[in-house]
């Protein structure tokens, strides 16, 4: 999802009998529901596969501003653009929350920012996909956007309170996201055959990246097992991959577009969709960096950075010198 | 990671005459880009009226090693509620 592989130390779960007391207790507290805060104790792989996962999560609202800022000079109302600019201020927004979240499990926002950039962690892969046309915005804030919902809401139950919290307030936020994809959706959809074409062309192109955004199939998860356990995470990659087709198919009908999975069917016994699993040679890929965009998303990163760092130190120097005492005339 | 802008925490008081409530927190150089800043995060669908905002390193907390000693004293003293009270309903309104 926006946070793809997330590693733990071990590959399975630590069996009870293996625990040390604390260990006990702390596994106790989440099993009965309770909400772990920063100054609570908590084993170091549960710190550090926290701060491995909002990370990575946090990158991704920020990178993710890139493919969608591409089009704010050209969205083709001033009213779409008005929106389109508010929905990227809200992905800095949810990076900023994000990394608060991680810092108070001890790390520093701008060493998270410095992994980053020397390549030693990840966001998600679906940013590593370009925003062709008008109509890749609409279905990346509808499918993105969508997937991205499908994963927060699960996560609002997180055992990590600051994490929990920050879900919590961006799913408010988020599903401004989707439904302004929607609409520009409609809008196209319902539009002329050349836009209607359009539309179905960023379906055809960005539908199984969607999918992707939930993470290889459990099967080959083996790091999922420990962080339920720890209620990092709170559901598979394959169960919330399913609950996106089952609510994304029918507002797809809805716009007359079709899926571009030809095997897509009604399950009637599991009350929902049979679909086809992305390309997972791809997605490794595109994880491993040789996406269509993923050199130009780092550049793109890294350049803000360093363009900013006189912003930074001019602000910090002006504070400082404002606190200090009068200086004798 | 040499030089970092200090953390704030920030505090809203929404429409409706509430005290002012955590909200979360940013990075930001001085006290008054904090609150700009704070504005421009926290407050962009109508949520509040009023921002505070403090340096996260002035804050002190209580820790979760006091929770027994601080918390469960009132525990035991259910007289504290109204509820603990039988009002007869002859008596009226109370």
């Amino acid at each position: 999802m926006y946070a793809q592989m997330i590693r733990t130390a071990s590959t399975g779960v630590k069996p009870r009998e293996e625990m040390t007391p604390e260990e006990r207790r702390f596994q106790d507290r989440i099993d009965a529901g309770e909400k772990i805060e920063p100054k609570d104790w908590m084993p170091d792989d549960y710190r550090a596969t926290l701060i491995r996962q909002i990370g990575q999560h946090a990158h991704s609202e920020v990178v993710g501003q890139l493919p969608e800022g591409n089009w704010i000079t050209r969205a083709p109302t001033l009213e779409r653009k008005a929106i389109l600019l508010a929905k990227v201020q809200d992905e800095a927004g949810h990076g900023l929350y994000l990394y608060s979240a991680a810092e108070t499990l001890g790390v520093s926002r701008d060493e998270l920012i410095e992994l980053l950039h020397e390549g030693r962690m990840k966001y998600s892969s679906i940013f590593n996909y370009p925003t062709l046309n008008w109509a890749d915005i609409g279905a990346v804030g509808w499918l993105v956007d969508g997937a991205a919902i499908v994963n927060q809401v699960a996560l609002q139950r997180t055992s990590y309170g600051p994490y929990s919290r920050a879900m919590i307030r961006i799913c408010k936020e988020e599903s401004f996201h989707a439904r302004q994809g929607y609409s520009i959706m409609m809008a196209m959809a319902f539009g002329t055959p050349e836009q209607k074409r359009m539309a179905q062309d960023a379906v055809d192109r960005l539908w199984y990246p969607a999918l992707m955004m939930f993470g290889p199939p459990d099967k080959d998860s083996v790091h999922t097992a420990q962080s339920m356990a720890w209620k990092i995470k709170v559901a598979t990659n394959d169960e919330l991959r399913q609950k996106f087709v089952n609510q994304t198919i029918p507002q797809m009908e809805y716009l007359g577009l079709k899926c571009p999975d030809p095997d897509l069917k009604w399950n009637e016994e599991k009350q929902g969709y049979d679909f086809t699993e992305p390309d997972w040679d791809e997605f490794f890929d595109v994880i491993k960096g040789n996406g269509p965009c993923n050199v130009d998303r780092m550049n793109d990163r890294v350049k803000a950075w360093e363009k900013g760092a006189w912003v930074r130190d001019a602000l910090l120097a002006h504070a400082r010198k404002k606190a200090a005492p009068a200086a004798a005339e | 990671m040499k030089d970092e802008w200090p953390l704030w925490e920030v505090f809203i008081r929404g429409q409706h005459g509430m005290s002012h409530r955590h909200v979360g927190s940013l990075h930001a150089p001085d006290a008054e880009t904090a609150i700009r800043n704070a504005r421009d995060v926290y407050t962009r669908r109508n949520e509040g009226v009023s921002i505070w905002v403090v340096q996260a390193a002035h804050i002190a907390a209580s820790s979760p090693g006091e929770k027994g000693p601080l918390f469960e004293p009132s525990n035991s003293k259910v007289y504290r509620h109204p509820t603990f009270f039988d009002i007869p309903e002859d008596a009226g309104a109370m």
